[in-house]
C-alpha cells in the first residue's frame, strides 16, 4: 500500500530513484575533478578563485541531491523504473531526426531540407493523408519563407546550390 | 508629460508597430496552443530578435509574454485544458461555465479580467518608475550580488517539495555558466581540453534545449487527442460589464499580480493563488468556487496579466531576471550592449517607459484582435499534438543554428533537450536551471566587484539596501525552514493516524504473545492446583 510520504511525493514515482542516482553519480564525477579542471590563483582572493564558483555550483548539486536522494520515498528499483528508462530513450530518435536535419542543411540547403524532413517526419508520426503531407510542407515552406527570406536568420546556402546558374545561385544562397 | 512624448516617439516607428502586431497576434496564438507555452516561443525566436534594434527585438518578446496568458484562456474555458501553464485556475471556474452552457460569458470575462489586470499593472508602473529610478542607483555590487542571490534563494523556496532538487538544478546552472575561458584570470574550467567548450556553453542553446526541444520530444511522444469545440455564438462584449460589478476583486487581484511579478522568483502562480483565497474568502458565494463563479475567473486571470509587466522591474532596474522568460529577455539586451541595472533607469528613461507604453498598447491590440477572431481562432486547438511537435523541432533548429551556424551548439541542445524532456517527464522544475546560469554569472561578477573593498565580513552589509536584503535573505530561510519543520510534523501526524499494524494471524499471535502466554500460564497453574488437591486428597 502506498505510504504517506509517497502520496505527499510531488510527481510520479516512475524514474525519481534513478534520476537522483544519476544527478549525484554526475555531480561528485565533476566535483572530484575540480582540482585539475579548475585553477588556484595564488595572491587572489577567495571569492576571486576561478575555482571558487565552479565549486559552488558543484558542492550544491552533490549536498543537495543526496539529500534529495536520501529523502526519496523509495530506497529500490522497481520494474516502473526501467519501464520509464525505456521511455526516455524513445526521445532519443527524435533528437537523432534533429541532427540528421541538422548535418543536412550546410550540404542541401534550408528550402530543400525543411521540404524533405518535415513531410518525412509526418509520415514516420503516422500522418499518411494527402491533406498532412500538404500540411507539412506549406509549413516547411512558410518556416523557411518567414525565417530566411524575411527575417534574414543567419543560415548559409547548401553547397548543392553552388551548381545553380549564375543569378538564381546567389538568390538562392540569399533567401532560401 | 515630457517624458511619455518622447517614450512614444521611440515607439512611432513603423518596426516597433509592426512587433507589436506581430507579438500580440502570435503570443494569443501561441498561447491558444496547448502545449507550446510563451517560453518556447520565445526560446525559438529570440536568436531571430538580435538582428533588430532592441526596442523592436523586445517588443516583440514581450507581446509573446504579454498576450500568451490571453490566447491561454481559450482553452482552458473551452476544452479544460490550459494553453500556458498559467491558465491552470482559469479552468476552474471557465470550465465549468462552459458545460453550463454560457462559453461566451466565461471568455468574455477572462478577456476582460486579463485586460484590467495588464492595463492597471502598466499603469501603476509607469506611475512607479520615478521613484525605481531614485531606489536603482542605491543598488552598488554587494546589493546586486544579494539581490541575486535573494532571487535564486526565493526561486529553490519557491518550488515546495521540491527545493532540495530545485536547489540542485540550480547548481546545475550555476555550474553550467563557469564552464569554459575565465574572464579574469584567463584559467581554462571544465573544458576537459575539448575546444568546443572553451568558448563555454551558451545560454540561448540551453534555453532553446530545455524548453523547445524537451517540448518537442514530449510532444513527439504523446499521442494525439481528439478535441470538440463548443460553438460561440453572439458577441463578447459583455464581460466589460461583468467586471465592473466586481470592482475590488479585480483592483485587489491586480494588486496581488503586480506585487507578486516584482518579487524574483515567486510570479504568476502565487499571485493567482493569493488573489483566488483573497476573492473566495470575501466572496458572498464561495461555494460557486470551482464550479464556474465569475470572481474565481475574475481573480485568476487579472492576477496572471498583471505580473508581465511588474516581472519587468527588477530585470530593467537591477539587471536581475526573476523568471525563465525574463531571462530570456536578458539576453537581447547583452547582445546590443545595453546592460539594464541602476544606469539604465537614469541615462534612458524614456526607453523604459517606451517599453512600458508598449505593452500598454498591445493589451488594447490583443483585446481587440479577440473580440474579432476569437471564432476562428478556436481551431488552433485542434493541430495534433504529434503535429505540433514536429513543427516545435523544425523551428527549434532555427533558433539554435542560426546563432552561429554550429552543429556542436545543436548537439548541446539536443543533450539538454534530452535533460529537459527527462525531468518534464518527472515533473521537475527546470526554471532552476536558467536562473541558476543567469544569476549565477550576475553573482560571480558581483561578489569579486564587491569584496574588492571589504576588510571585514561585515564591511559588505554595512550599507541600508545591503542590510535590508541580507535581513529578507534570512527571513525567507527561516520562513522557509519553519515550513519544512511544520511539513515535516503534518506528515509525522498523518503518518501516526493512518500507520495500523499488520493484520497477519502470525503478527497478530506475536504480538499479543505476553498476554496469551499469561493466560496460558494462569490456565495451567489452575489446573495444576486442582490435579494437586486432588492428588494430596486436602480439602
Amino acid at each position: 500500500m502506498e505510504s504517506e510520504r509517497e502520496r505527499r511525493f510531488p510527481g510520479p514515482r516512475r524514474g525519481q530513484l534513478l534520476f537522483a542516482i544519476a544527478l549525484l553519480v554526475f555531480a561528485a564525477f565533476l566535483l572530484s575533478q575540480t582540482p585539475n579542471q579548475t585553477r588556484w590563483v595564488a595572491k587572489t582572493d577567495f571569492f576571486a578563485q576561478p575555482r571558487f564558483w565552479p565549486a559552488v555550483g558543484l558542492i550544491s548539486m552533490v549536498v543537495l541531491g543526496g539529500l534529495h536522494l536520501v529523502g526519496l520515498p523509495w530506497r529500490r528499483f522497481q520494474r516502473a523504473d526501467f519501464i520509464e528508462a525505456r521511455k526516455w530513450s524513445t526521445a532519443l530518435e527524435y533528437a537523432a531526426w534533429f541532427m540528421a536535419y541538422v548535418f543536412a542543411v550546410p550540404v542541401i540547403g534550408y528550402l530543400p531540407t525543411t521540404v524533405i524532413f518535415v513531410p518525412l517526419l509526418a509520415r514516420r508520426l503516422g500522418y499518411r493523408s494527402a491533406r498532412m503531407l500538404l500540411a507539412s510542407i506549406v509549413f516547411a515552406v512558410v518556416t523557411v519563407v518567414v525565417f530566411k527570406s524575411i527575417l534574414a536568420v543567419k543560415i548559409p546556402g547548401g553547397m548543392i546550390y553552388e551548381y545553380l546558374p549564375g543569378a538564381i545561385r546567389s538568390f538562392f544562397i540569399l533567401n532560401f | 508629460m515630457d517624458l511619455i512624448l518622447s517614450s512614444l516617439e521611440i515607439l512611432a516607428r513603423w518596426d516597433v508597430i509592426l512587433a507589436l502586431v506581430v507579438g500580440s497576434v502570435g503570443g494569443v496564438l501561441i498561447g491558444a496552443i496547448p502545449g507550446v507555452g510563451p517560453a518556447v516561443a520565445i526560446a525559438i525566436l529570440l536568436p531571430a530578435t538580435f538582428s533588430m534594434d532592441p526596442i523592436v527585438g523586445l517588443t516583440v518578446l514581450l507581446g509573446i509574454y504579454g498576450s500568451s496568458m490571453y490566447g491561454g484562456a481559450i482553452p482552458a474555458v473551452l476544452i479544460n485544458t490550459p494553453g500556458t501553464a498559467v491558465n491552470a485556475l482559469t479552468t476552474y471556474d471557465g470550465f465549468p461555465m462552459t458545460a453550463r452552457g454560457e462559453p461566451r460569458r466565461a471568455l468574455s470575462l477572462a478577456y476582460s479580467s486579463s485586460f484590467f489586470g495588464g492595463i492597471v499593472s502598466v499603469i501603476c508602473l509607469i506611475l512607479f518608475a520615478p521613484v525605481l529610478a531614485k531606489v536603482a542607483p542605491m543598488f552598488g555590487s554587494r546589493e546586486i550580488f544579494l539581490a541575486a542571490l535573494l532571487g535564486i534563494i526565493l526561486v529553490i523556496v519557491a518550488h515546495r517539495g521540491q527545493s532540495l532538487i530545485a536547489g540542485a538544478l540550480a547548481g546545475f546552472g550555476i555550474f553550467i555558466q563557469t564552464i569554459g575561458l575565465e574572464p579574469v584570470k584567463y584559467s581554462k574550467r571544465f573544458t576537459f581540453d575539448q575546444s568546443f567548450l572553451s568558448s563555454g556553453i551558451d545560454l540561448i542553446v540551453v534555453v532553446l534545449g530545455l524548453f523547445a526541444l524537451s517540448q518537442a520530444f514530449v510532444l513527439l511522444t504523446s499521442e494525439d487527442e481528439k478535441i470538440r469545440t463548443t460553438r460561440l455564438r453572439g458577441g463578447l462584449f459583455q464581460g466589460f460589464r461583468e467586471l465592473a460589478r466586481h470592482p475590488r476583486v479585480a483592483s485587489v487581484s491586480a494588486g496581488f499580480g503586480v506585487i507578486m511579478g516584482m518579487i524574483p522568483g515567486v510570479g504568476e502562480f502565487t499571485a493567482q493563488f493569493l488573489s483566488y483565497t483573497y476573492a473566495q474568502k470575501t466572496s458572498k458565494r464561495p461555494q460557486d468556487f470551482g464550479h464556474g463563479s465569475s470572481e474565481g475567473l475574475i481573480a485568476a486571470e487579472t492576477a496572471n496579466n498583471a505580473v508581465p509587466a511588474a516581472a519587468m522591474v527588477p530585470l530593467l532596474a537591477l539587471g536581475i531576471p526573476g523568471e525563465a522568460l525574463t531571462a530570456m529577455m536578458l539576453s537581447v539586451f547583452y547582445v546590443h550592449n545595453v546592460v539594464p541595472g541602476p544606469g539604465l533607469f537614469q541615462n534612458s528613461m524614456d526607453f523604459i517607459v517606451a517599453l512600458y507604453m508598449a505593452l500598454l498598447i498591445l493589451n488594447v491590440l490583443v483585446v481587440i484582435f479577440l473580440l474579432v477572431a476569437t471564432r476562428p481562432l478556436i481551431q488552433v486547438v485542434k493541430i495534433p499534438n504529434r503535429f505540433l511537435g514536429l513543427c516545435v523541432l523544425t523551428l527549434s533548429f532555427v533558433g539554435v543554428y542560426s546563432l552561429r551556424n554550429s552543429a556542436t551548439d545543436c548537439i548541446m541542445a539536443a543533450v539538454f533537450g534530452m535533460i529537459g524532456y527527462v525531468l518534464k517527464r518527472l515533473s521537475l522544475p527546470i526554471v532552476p536551471i536558467i536562473l541558476g546560469m543567469v544569476l549565477g554569472g550576475i553573482m560571480e561578477v558581483k561578489l569579486r566587484a564587491g569584496m574588492a573593498r571589504v576588510k571585514e565580513p561585515f564591511d559588505f552589509i554595512d550599507r541600508p539596501v545591503a542590510m535590508i536584503l541580507f535581513l529578507a535573505i534570512l527571513a525567507v530561510l527561516a520562513i522557509h525552514a519553519r515550513h519544512v519543520w511544520l511539513d515535516r510534523k503534518s506528515l509525522k501526524e498523518a503518518e501516526w493516524q493512518t500507520k495500523h499494524r499488520s493484520t497477519r494471524f502470525g503478527a497478530l499471535l506475536f504480538r499479543r504473545k505476553g498476554s496469551l502466554s499469561r493466560a496460558r500460564g494462569r490456565k495451567v497453574k489452575a489446573r495444576h492446583s486442582t490435579s494437586y488437591r486432588r492428588s494430596t486428597g486436602r480439602d
